[in-house]
């Protein structure tokens, strides 16, 4: 869909400019992989179509806006509870799909709207889940932290809980024998929890199709990673398990290390473990105004250094990939469907009280459910 | 199995199975049934199991589908629920139900509240067993009853089989529900053995979950229970019986969700209740039963205040005299229940 909207929009600014006029492909020098119990790690250069790029640039640009549309709705108390955004990572999500197929599964932590978007879901969806109306893509009943797609397991809010749950997913792959792979991904914070160390054991003992990606954005809520971590070395935290430390912020980077590790799965070698150095232009959540323990100059650093978005546009304009134009014309559609996806999240209908007690059980007779009073009986159905 | 069939054949309509066989055998049918389902814990595949309630399931079925884990259990109780969310049918063995405490979180937060999350876009077939309340000499930290921590949680099915055909119907309508039960079972009643008749030996025979059974039908007065304190009752009632007291025991089956018809018309009947439970009697099974006869019909029925015999409000001490006097006893049923008649 992503790829029809694109071609779209591409079309529009080809047909005033001939097609022969742009770059069908380039090969792009990336940084090398800090690699840990590996001989060798992905390649030291990625090749980009223009297709891919306009893909990329379309999706992380839709993440983009879309976050900051949900930053302007929760200060505007549209969105409530919690909101954390994922704005400066849009790379990780595009590249750890660029990597996979979408016959492979992915979990991830609460820090989810990104992941939600590339396994499949829609901003409208999403949106619609972030202001907890019927529309939304678990009708309200989850929020920001618990959205599910197709080979998606959410959303997950307890730190840490979701790294067994990605490894019993990998479990069933290779139960099944389906060739397919489990993403499972945790920040930081997160890395030192300690069923994260139980689940890299049993991952190895049972050589699972199971890739570990850390997203190291420095920052656990509050907590630096220095102050957190005896060994900030999240990618050599699995011992055992092959490691790389990858530059988060270069979707080609994670892109390539991703296809290389899906490849370590694949051939029955078991686990491997990606470091994404990454970072979040927001707060831990919208609580969290994110500089108290943390410079604005720093943010600002790499916001001009290190931007994904601005990485890929530069690369793809300096290599005649596409033109300005073409570029804003995609700004113009995704600040559009943004739009648009926020008129209907503010529009839709909250969800009927009957589904207060809906989808309790699955495939199970509707029974009683106890309400506020003992004169209360509300029914569950599934 | 190959005895019951070999026995079916030859005519015997019933068999004497104990508990762990009862267990096993519906295992051991489920796995064959499904090839989704499989076994994880520790010390269930090679081991046969600590408690031996999966005597030769590895053996038959292999390594693919009885897994031994480490000594991990948030880990590997959220290893089970991630099969689970992916399409496997996962029995996740607790050695016993104190050990779930290390892995709560998954049972809960992964496992219960998913459905609900997620609006029924991911179902989460999961069964968790293992041997729950007190034992014999195993001290505090290996004897709580977890009937009413689980019990409290929506999203879960929590059920406590007494006898061999509870525990081979429910763990056959568990692994085949499609939502995470909790499993408790009682190690003491491991290897006591009951008659199952030819019905219940049936490979499609499932109990139920959420219908209690009337293990004995009685007029002057209500008992009900759940597992082990189940077999307590209809002692105390044999007893009682003699004294002219014709009591009625409810067996739960099912703490989560309770039966409240089959209760109320029980207490309707017999005009006084009295529930025992193993389990520490503050936010207890009892407790529940109580608080929704209260709010029900049948309170208009009742002669007198409802009351719980329950384990006593302690960590369980190890010494036998001591143990002996910590768990409710047949005389403590008999007693209550003479106080409830004012006899």
């Amino acid at each position: 869909r992503v790829l029809e909207l694109t071609g779209c929009a591409a079309s529009m600014v080809a047909s005033s400019r001939s097609y022969a006029d742009f770059t069908p492909e380039a090969t792009f020098d990336i940084k090398k992989v800090d690699l840990h119990r590996l001989e060798e790690g992905p390649p030291l250069t990625a090749t980009l179509t223009r297709e891919e790029g306009l893909k990329y640039y379309r999706t992380m640009q839709t993440i983009r806006r879309m976050e900051l549309k949900a930053d302007q709705l929760y200060k505007q108390k549209i969105i409530r509870g919690f909101c954390h955004l994922y704005d400066g990572q849009e790379a990780c999500a595009v590249g750890i799909e660029g990597g996979i197929t979408l016959s492979d599964h992915l979990i991830t932590a609460y820090r989810a709207h990104g992941y939600t978007l590339t396994r499949g879901g829609t901003v409208r969806e999403i949106m619609a889940e972030l202001t907890g109306r019927r529309g939304g893509i678990a009708k309200g009943k989850g929020g920001s932290m618990h959205m599910y797609t197709k080979n998606f397991y959410g959303g997950n809010g307890i730190v840490g809980a979701q790294v067994p749950l990605g490894a019993g997913v990998a479990l069933a792959c290779k139960y099944l024998g389906n060739d397919q792979l489990c993403v499972s991904l945790y920040g930081d914070g997160a890395a030192n929890q300690g069923q994260i160390f139980e689940t890299y054991n049993m991952s190895s003992l049972w050589k699972l199709p199971i890739i570990f990606i850390c997203e190291n954005n420095q920052y656990g809520m509050g907590t630096s990673v220095e102050r957190s971590s005896a060994s900030t070395e999240y990618y050599k935290r699995g011992d055992y398990i092959p490691g790389l430390r990858v530059d988060g912020m270069d979707v080609l980077c994670v892109r390539e290390a991703t296809k290389f590790a899906a490849d370590h799965c694949r051939s029955g070698k078991g686990p491997i473990l990606m470091e994404l150095q990454t970072y979040r232009y927001h707060g831990h959540s919208m609580s969290d105004p994110g500089v108290s323990y943390r410079t604005r100059e720093e943010i600002q650093e790499v916001r001009s250094k290190s931007d994904p978005i601005s990485m890929l546009k530069d690369r793809m304009l300096s290599n005649n990939m596409a033109s300005i134009e073409e570029l804003k014309e995609i700004d113009i559609a995704v600040r559009k469907e943004i739009e648009d996806a926020a008129q209907f999240a503010t529009t839709d209908p909250e969800p009927p009280l009957d589904d207060l007690c809906s989808h309790i059980f699955a495939n199970d007779q509707p029974f009683e459910v106890r309400g506020a009073t003992p004169w209360t009986k509300l029914t569950s159905t599934s | 199995l190959q005895v019951c069939a070999f026995l079916l054949r030859s005519g015997f309509t019933e068999m004497v199975v104990n508990v762990r066989d009862a267990l096993n055998q519906a295992m051991d049918e489920e796995l064959e049934r499904d090839e989704r389902v499989f076994l994880l814990g520790e010390e269930v595949a090679q081991y046969d199991g600590a408690y031996k309630v999966s005597r030769g399931l590895w053996k038959k079925y292999g390594d693919k589908r009885i897994i031994d884990t480490p000594i991990t259990e948030m880990g590997f109780a959220g290893i089970a629920v991630g099969a689970a969310f992916a399409g496997l049918r996962p029995i996740c063995e607790f050695m016993t139900w104190n050990f779930s405490m290390q892995a709560i979180d998954q049972v809960i937060n992964s496992a219960a509240k998913t459905y609900y999350m997620s609006a029924g876009a991911q179902p989460v077939p999961i069964v968790f067993r293992g041997p729950n309340g007190s034992s014999a000499g195993v001290a505090a930290q290996h004897s709580q009853c977890f009937a009413a921590w689980y019990g409290h949680c929506p999203g879960l099915k929590v059920v406590s089989p007494w006898n061999s055909e509870d525990a081979r119907g429910l763990l056959k309508a568990a692994i085949r529900d499609d939502n995470p039960v909790v499993f408790l079972e009682n190690e003491l009643m491991y290897g006591v053995p009951f008659d199952l008749s030819e019905d219940v030996l049936q490979k499609d025979f499932v109990v139920p979950i959420g219908k209690a059974k009337v293990e004995r039908r009685g007029t002057h007065i209500t008992l009900v229970s759940h597992s082990r304190c189940v077999g307590f009752c209809l002692d105390a009632a044999s007893v009682l019986a003699k004294e002219g007291v014709e009591c009625e025991v409810v067996n739960l089956r099912t703490i989560r969700p309770l039966d409240v018809d089959t209760i109320e018309a029980s207490v309707m009947k017999t005009g006084h209740l009295v529930t025992v439970e193993g389990g520490w009697p503050q936010y207890g099974v009892g407790a529940e039963i109580c608080a929704r006869v209260m709010e029900g019909p049948a309170f208009n029925y009742l002669d007198a205040p409802a009351v719980r015999v329950t384990g006593v409000d302690i960590p369980m001490p190890y010494a036998k005299i001591l143990e002996d006097h910590s768990v409710p006893q047949i005389k403590d049923i008999i007693f209550s229940v003479k106080k409830v008649l004012n006899m």
